[in-house]
């Protein structure tokens, strides 16, 4: 009876869902506000950045990535509080089986190409596809990949704490400095340089690394909290 | 032909990501256990994430990034802004996603179940 009832409300909001999207789009772009040109004539003139997203997520919109991130520490403060345990609660991981000597000498060989790739993508996250929170996404992938193999990899949480609290203060600080040239929070005040090369987009690329770094810091606390959440 | 492709194509990724939001919805509302209610609500957002970028597609259109080569490319490129807008939603996704799942070890402590029929505090 539940599910008759549920199906019922699936098919009325599927049927609106399909007569409102599909003919979206299918005359060229969706809404002509001006906002995607402006958006791509200003990321070439102005910040001389190769990719527009991270332009827009960086400097255009660069206060509303500031919010992400705090809602991004935030989820992993509540993380860290709804998980709490007493300090002699806290030892080891259970596993269910030791993994086998492959699956070691294996993770050990992939950990250093994987943080390098996720440093190469959010260290190049102005010129080409990617970014901070990939790149920072992708570093954390490597750490789970070393806590999965080694039941005994330990993470200092006060390293972890430490980066995160870097990258944060530094990014209100370059917001800040922009406030103090004379410009609005976020402002780009140093040199753009010129387009597509590695140094260029002024405080862009200096954000984006600090994002990474944070997003790198947070998941991996995450994972490591997560996992070391013994049964009981 | 090659119009042909395309739109069938766009229909094929819009029916796909409704879909994938029709199904997210029905998990969410009928399975009784609390992690697959959070693997619906995950699939949701997918759905979504998959709608919005598809709306901000232009016909052959490229990716937003003046790679070289590619400088004054900027008619054909694709819209940005749900590009970015979408890049929040995964991060923001993920957070409560995250949070969620940390609740359900919580409740997994407390009670010995996954169930909510079994868990009486959450009847409605």
């Amino acid at each position: 009876m539940k599910k008759v009832i549920v199906l019922l409300l699936l098919a009325v909001t599927g049927y609106y869902l399909v007569i409102s999207f599909m003919d979206l789009g299918k005359y060229g772009p969706v809404v002509e506000t001006g906002v995607k040109d402006f958006y791509l004539e200003k990321t070439v003139s102005e910040l001389h950045v190769a990719n527009t997203i991270t332009s827009i997520i960086v400097s255009f919109r660069g206060f509303d990535t500031l919010g992400e991130v705090t809602v991004l520490f935030l989820a992993a403060t509540a993380l860290g509080g709804i998980l709490y345990k007493r300090r002699h609660d806290v030892g080891g991981r259970s596993v269910l089986f030791p993994s086998s000597s492959i699956v070691k000498s294996g993770s050990k060989l992939l950990f250093p190409a994987i943080i390098l790739l996720g440093a190469y993508v959010f260290i190049h996250g102005h010129l080409s596809p990617g970014g901070g929170f990939q790149g920072g996404a992708i570093i954390a992938t490597g750490f789970l990949l070393m806590l999965l193999a080694y039941d005994n990899f330990s993470v200092s949480h006060n390293v972890l704490s430490f980066i995160e609290s870097f990258a944060g203060i530094f990014f209100v600080l370059f917001g800040l400095a922009g406030m103090m040239m004379g410009g609005t929070f976020l402002e780009n005040f140093m040199p753009v340089g010129k387009l597509n090369d590695l140094f260029s987009g002024g405080i862009i690329p200096i954000i984006y690394i600090l994002v990474g770094l944070k997003v790198a810091a947070e998941l991996t606390g995450l994972i490591y909290t997560v996992l070391h959440e013994k049964e009981n | 032909m090659e119009n042909e492709l395309f739109e069938i194509l766009r229909y094929g990724i819009f029916a796909g990501s409704i879909s994938l939001i029709l199904i997210g919805l029905y998990a969410a509302l009928t399975k009784r256990s609390l992690l697959k209610i959070i693997i619906g609500l995950s699939i949701v957002d997918g759905g979504i994430h998959l709608l919005l970028i598809t709306i901000g597609y232009v016909k052959n259109g490229t990716a937003p990034i003046f790679s070289p080569g590619y400088e004054d490319a900027a008619a054909i490129m694709v819209d940005p802004v749900p590009q970015a807008l979408v890049l929040t939603a995964i991060v923001i996704g993920f957070a409560v996603t995250a949070v969620a799942l940390s609740l359900i070890i919580r409740l997994y402590r407390h009670h010995h179940t996954l169930e909510i029929d079994e868990i009486k505090n959450l009847k409605w």
